[in-house]
């Protein structure tokens, strides 16, 4: 198991977990929509199957949030 | 600094402010800010921008007044409805603070009309509810090297971030507008109306301490809040490189009409 972080919560994930399958196991219905930060750093989406998730790692999904206006 | 007795009066808790005082409240005065959208966002933002004195505000929106707006926008009234928005705006900052020189635009921002624009103002707070005017305010303040405050609320949540030159930008974050009717929208999924107020007032202090150069602002972070649980995070963020219009390679050089691309895509399919 690895302890990470997800969204500022901490979270038990199976060693070896993708980025892409951390995602899969949040519930996260539409992967297009969201961007995901690693350690602070920008994750592209073509490399969230290939980013493995070790120890200690903080994971950030940000959402699109429009509203305000209309 | 010519500050009337009355003016002392009135921004007397300005002035009480060790950081503020009279020097703060005289760069307030200098001030131009454009608030993007006189809706749930820009309500709050405009009023308290009025209130703390200002020098000119602009008001961008090419809307009317509607009754559904009247449950968070609260610079419109009851007897406003069917007004242009940028008008009954204008009204009640008048009302509020007569010192405020109000400068409206009765349209919507464009990639034809934002630089020249927002090229006017010191600090941009977008409160518009759709993205592809997000992202054209982002991309013409990244060109204008303009200050600006992100703001987005949907349901029970919010965040919001402030772009200064050299700081991560909203592209940054989020590389492309989503597809159209991806995210939804407030008028599909309802906001709760004190939320707008939650986040407006977070933009209004972020541009008052950007004319003041007060504290620190809110630049390469981006903070969420869910007021249902009432938790507040703020995520460290970074400049990327491969930002497609603040990163080492941009690919972006021009502005662009999001929307009416959407809307001609469709239109072509339909014929």
């Amino acid at each position: 198991m690895a302890k990470i972080t997800v969204n500022g919560k901490p979270q038990e994930v199976a060693n070896p977990t993708s980025l892409a399958q951390l995602m899969e196991q949040n519930n996260i219905a539409q992967p297009d929509m969201v961007s995901v930060q690693l350690n602070e750093e920008f994750v592209q989406r073509e490399r969230y199957a290939a980013t493995a998730l070790k120890d200690g790692d903080e994971v950030d999904f940000l959402y699109f949030m429009g509203g305000g206006r209309s | 600094m010519d500050f009337t007795e009355e003016q002392i009066n009135r921004y007397s808790r300005h002035i009480l402010l060790q950081d503020v005082g009279v020097e703060g409240q005289e760069k307030i005065r200098r001030g131009r800010v454009l608030v993007v959208g006189a809706g749930g966002l820009g309500a709050p933002v405009a009023l308290y921008l009025a209130a703390a004195g200002v020098g000119a505000i602009g008001i961008i929106d090419g809307d009317t007044v509607d009754l559904s707006n009247l449950q968070r926008q609260v610079i419109h009234f009851t007897e406003d409805v069917g007004k242009p928005k940028v008008t009954s705006a204008e009204e009640k900052i008048r009302r509020l603070n007569p010192d405020v020189q109000v400068e409206t635009y009765q349209t919507l921002l464009t990639a034809g009309n934002a630089l020249e624009i927002i090229r006017g103002y010191d600090f941009v707070v977008d409160g518009t509810d759709n993205f592809p005017v997000k992202f054209l305010i982002n991309d013409a303040c990244v060109m204008l090297r303009k200050p600006f405050s992100h703001g987005g609320i949907l349901r029970f949540d919010g965040q919001t971030l402030t772009y200064a030159p050299d700081a991560a930008c909203y592209r940054c974050l989020f590389h492309a507008p989503p597809p159209p009717n991806a995210v939804p929208t407030c008028s599909q999924a309802g906001v709760l109306g004190a939320i707008a107020g939650m986040l407006g007032t977070i933009q209004a202090a972020e541009a008052l301490k950007y004319l003041t150069g007060v504290g620190e602002l809110l630049t390469n972070k981006l903070l969420t809040f869910d007021a249902k649980t009432m938790t507040f995070r703020t995520i460290k963020t970074k400049r990327s490189d491969k930002c497609p219009i603040c990163g080492a390679h941009p690919t972006i050089t021009q502005l662009i009409d999001y929307e009416q691309a959407a809307c001609d895509i469709s239109d072509r399919q339909k014929h």
